[in-house]
């Protein structure tokens, strides 16, 4: 089976890259993954844009409605995950407009932060 | 600092920061930062040195140097990749005009995952060189609350990864309408401010209309930015005569038609004829054909209530809101009589976005004072006064209650 971990975080903001904090969190963040991986279990994992540049996606009517930021005011419940390649947000609000959730409730895009913090 | 360097310069704000975006590889606050250092050196020295024949040319080279070695001392500190940015071809002062970069530009200010607020004040700073006190005034909100809104907008576009590119064809079709939106919401914030005293803000209005003539000419003559053009022009025509010397607002009705402009409203009209001609209607279209039915009668008795009742009625087509079914119940009832937009107006006057709509009750209440029921319209006049209104709003309802209560 294979399980997608929601890392929640008490502060939106990621540490500046290149700070002491950001060396910190890495480096205890690389521990259990490299642990992860050396034990055979790890897929991916990589931390996410603050919410600022999330964008939600929902389709009503044959209408795709795009929004910025999460969906705060309707109780929805996380109900799965899709990770996928795009070159751009535009391809990738394409795709999820597709995927039945859009529909039912809405999907949150949110950017994975492509480069790791250098340690 | 003289103001007519600061308005060519300004004129020139649109195509230099498209750019120098697309010379930086998409990075907008870059590049509208390097076009402000370099609009700030060009007040400083073309005093002395004289404008140069190509302005444009010259801002674009200058805002384009800046923006290229920022990024280049950015990569070096970061220890990134600095072989793939190389310098742009063009010599000074050639700088080709982009068409498709301009929309970039404005597409991207304009899309559809920004806040609907964030979108217009990114607009007016990016495309149109608005600075961020002047556009913080308009909305009536703290300069540093201003700032804030658009750096979260740009952070937005970087971090989300909006990008830099030409609209195609099938995004033109699904997200023009959010541009257009953008200007006549710029144009309406300054024709009529939501708050405050200022009830004509000329200057925005000219910026609105700037915008749309340019969105015209670069989509070449797409109906619906003729139609928001003609819509702009149509309603700013009657500017002069929409206040008068005390700053009061005036009905349409009561105005000085002589004081309208007769040149925008033939430029209006001829623009509009030409969208209607490509037989493909939309929303901006039939409000212009609404605001030309008003713009050119020649007095208020002799307006077509008829033809502006239809053409409310089309409009529900695409905009389905009870706003548009009010504003269609106005022309039923002076093309039919006061009761018969009574009807209409009370079937959709429970709505609860309506309740807050203070032109509803100004309409009820006017409505129901032709009808003679004056306790009634004075009600509904009272219901319009609980509501947030512009000053010049207010006194206007103030006086239509004393003139009820006088002739009763």
């Amino acid at each position: 089976m294979r399980y997608l971990f929601l890392l929640n975080r008490t502060v939106d903001a990621l540490p500046e890259p290149g700070t002491a904090q950001a060396a910190e969190m890495f480096a205890a963040y690389m521990e259990v993954t490299e642990a992860m991986a050396k034990a055979g279990v790890l897929v991916d994992s990589a931390p996410l844009t603050p919410t600022a540049a999330a964008t939600t996606v929902r389709v009503r009517g044959g209408q795709t409605l795009i929004t910025d930021s999460p969906a705060a005011e309707i109780k929805e419940y996380l109900g799965g995950y899709t990770i996928a390649e795009c070159a751009d947000l535009d391809e990738a609000l394409r795709w999820a407009a597709r995927i039945p959730a859009a529909s039912d409730a809405s999907v949150e895009v949110r950017p994975i932060v492509a480069a790791r913090p250098p340690t | 600092m003289s103001a007519r360097l600061e308005a060519l310069v300004r004129a020139h704000w649109w195509r230099a920061v498209a750019s120098v975006t697309r010379a930086v590889g998409g990075d907008l606050g870059l590049a509208e930062d390097a076009v402000q250092e370099a609009c700030a050196a060009a007040l400083a020295q073309w005093p002395a040195s004289g404008t140069p024949a190509n302005p444009a040319g010259w801002l674009i080279t200058v805002a384009r140097h800046k923006a290229i070695d920022r990024q280049r001392r950015e990569a070096r500190r970061n220890e990134k990749e600095v072989a793939a940015m190389t310098e742009p071809p063009g010599a000074p002062g050639q700088a080709a005009r982009d068409p498709d970069d301009e929309l970039a530009l404005i597409f991207m200010c304009c899309h559809p995952a920004l806040d609907p607020a964030t979108r217009i004040a990114l607009t007016l700073r990016c495309v149109c060189g608005l600075p961020t006190a002047e556009i913080a005034a308009t909305f009536l909100v703290p300069e540093a609350t201003m700032a804030k809104r658009l750096a979260r907008g740009k952070a937005k576009i970087r971090d989300a990864g909006i990008r830099f590119h030409a609209p195609t064809d099938g995004e033109l079709r699904d997200r023009l309408p959010a541009v257009l939106r953008v200007i006549y919401l710029v144009f309406t914030q300054g024709h009529t401010a939501s708050a405050g005293d200022a009830l004509v803000r000329g200057e925005l209005c000219d910026t609105a209309i700037g915008l749309a003539r340019e969105m015209d000419g670069l989509l070449g003559g797409e109906p619906e930015a003729s139609g928001l053009l003609a819509l702009l022009l149509l309603t700013d025509a009657r500017r002069a005569g929409r206040t008068d010397a005390a700053g009061n607002i005036v009905l349409l009705e009561d105005q000085d038609r002589t004081c309208w402009d007769r040149g925008l409203i033939a430029d209006g009209e001829a623009i509009l004829e030409r969208a209607l001609r490509a037989g493909r209607p939309g929303p901006y279209q039939l409000h212009a054909a609404i605001a030309a039915c008003h713009s050119t009668a020649p007095a208020a008795a002799a307006t077509d209530w008829r033809q502006i009742a239809l053409l409310y009625t089309e409009l529900i087509r695409y905009e389905p809101t009870p706003v548009v079914e009010a504003n269609r119940a106005v022309a039923v009832a002076m093309a039919e009589g006061p009761a018969a937009g009574l009807v209409i107006l009370d079937a959709i006057s429970s709505h609860p976005q309506l309740q807050r709509w203070p032109q509803l009750h100004i309409a009820r209440g006017s409505l129901l004072a032709r009808l003679h029921r004056v306790h009634d319209a004075m009600a509904a006049y009272q219901m319009a006064l609980q509501l947030e209104l512009p000053a010049a709003e207010q006194a206007f309802i103030i006086k239509r209650i004393r003139q009820l209560q006088e002739a009763h």
